[in-house]
């Protein structure tokens, strides 16, 4: 916790008030005490660049990157960048907001090598483009492939598609929901099912006004 | 019958005297005895597939162990595992590439229906592409159920009329 609150000062120095909201998280049980802050877009490539270059700091680990939708919300998406230092054993985590019209984010590659596919990724799931991005191709689907799958506008069943010579899709059958599990003593009861307080996917879709 | 005091050997019979049968079940009976799998190997129906081939399940049993890595080589198709969209040409592509007369065993709940993968990912069933004689169960299903496959295939095998299918033209059985 010490060091993740030394880098939140630092970044804070550097970049004034483009460093904001820090959170603390902590679980006794598990022995978890970790920082969180919300870091502006156009800095979040010098930020990661100082966390990891500031000695006594030495963020050498970048675990993750992951997108999040949060549909309704303005801005719509973020990036989140889990770093850990070996040096230190600290965690710190990096929020970046993404608006929806401008999905654009400058790529930390250069500063962590491992970055570019967790970009890729990023990229693919959610369309967020990562600018300096040395290679930055869909890394799970193919070429051409017209959506972007872990959005929340998209739907669980898929669309069609079709990139000749390549890749075909369909819509899959949900037959009225999505299939749920639920906890449960006997495995007859959590095998997945359409169950009676899951939606329908045509009220679901119907209510989204997609 | 045999009991312990019986010698049992080769006769010669088989060489002296002519076999009389219809040319069908003769082909059909090389043809089902020597079955050659191209192991289309996708997801932990593999690791099952793997062990039916392996010392304690022994696939040879039934003529079927010479897996074949190359479609140009084998006439048995196993589609062991998740059928991704990414994949789904490829799997075909494959499938093209074995020479008639050939034969598919969809393994696994996936390879059948996509299983539990209800998603934009995932092809709902590897008959959507090409044509699928024998499905399999389970998730993954044991060796022992892709042994029974294999025999109900067998036993599909040995009540084609091979001379009728040779003469027809070969397009008619791809799809």
């Amino acid at each position: 916790m010490a060091i993740a609150l030394a880098a939140i000062n630092s970044l804070t120095k550097r970049f004034g008030d483009k460093v904001r909201s820090p959170v603390a998280f902590s679980d006794k049980v598990m022995g978890r005490d970790e920082m969180s802050v919300t870091v502006a877009r156009e800095v979040i490539a010098e930020a990661c660049a100082l966390l990891k270059q500031e000695p006594a700091l030495a963020f050498d680990f970048l675990v993750d990157i992951s997108g999040v939708d949060n549909y309704d919300a303005n801005p719509r998406f973020r990036v989140d960048y889990l770093l850990y230092s070996y040096k230190t054993n600290a965690w710190l985590r990096l929020k970046v907001g993404v608006p929806e019209e401008d999905a654009t984010v400058p790529s930390v590659a250069k500063v962590w090598r491992g970055a570019e596919w967790h970009e890729r990724e990023c990229y693919d799931m959610f369309g967020i483009r990562f600018t300096g991005h040395p290679d930055l191709r869909r890394i799970l689907m193919w070429e051409g492939y017209p959506f972007h799958a872990l959005r929340k506008d998209f739907p669980l069943e898929g669309k069609p598609s079709n990139v000749p010579e390549v890749a075909f899709t369909e819509a899959a059958p949900l037959q009225g929901g999505p299939f749920v599990t639920v906890p449960a003593g006997r495995a007859g009861e959590r095998e997945p099912r359409v169950r009676e307080n899951a939606l329908a996917a045509d009220v679901r879709d119907k209510t989204k006004g997609s | 019958m045999a009991d312990s005091t019986t010698t049992i050997g080769y006769t010669g019979r088989l060489e002296d005297e002519p076999i009389i049968t219809r040319l069908d079940a003769a082909v059909d009976w090389v043809r089902k005895n020597s079955l050659w799998p191209m192991p289309m190997g996708l997801a932990c129906c593999a690791i099952e597939l793997m062990s039916t081939a392996a010392s304690r399940f022994d696939i040879s049993r039934f003529g079927a162990e010479v897996m074949r890595f190359s479609p140009r080589q084998s006439d048995l198709m196993v589609v062991a595992g998740t059928v991704t969209y990414k994949m789904a040409l490829a799997v075909k592509r494959i499938w093209d590439q074995m020479p008639d007369p050939k034969w598919c065993i969809a393994m696994g709940a996936c390879a059948s229906t996509g299983g539990m993968y209800r998603s934009y990912a995932v092809l709902q069933g590897v008959d959507k592409i090409l044509p699928v004689d024998v499905y399999v169960s389970g998730c993954p299903p044991r060796p022992e159920a892709l042994l029974d496959a294999l025999i109900k295939l067998q036993t599909k095998i040995s009540r084609e009329p091979g001379l009728k299918n040779l003469k027809k033209a070969p397009a008619a059985s791809a799809t």
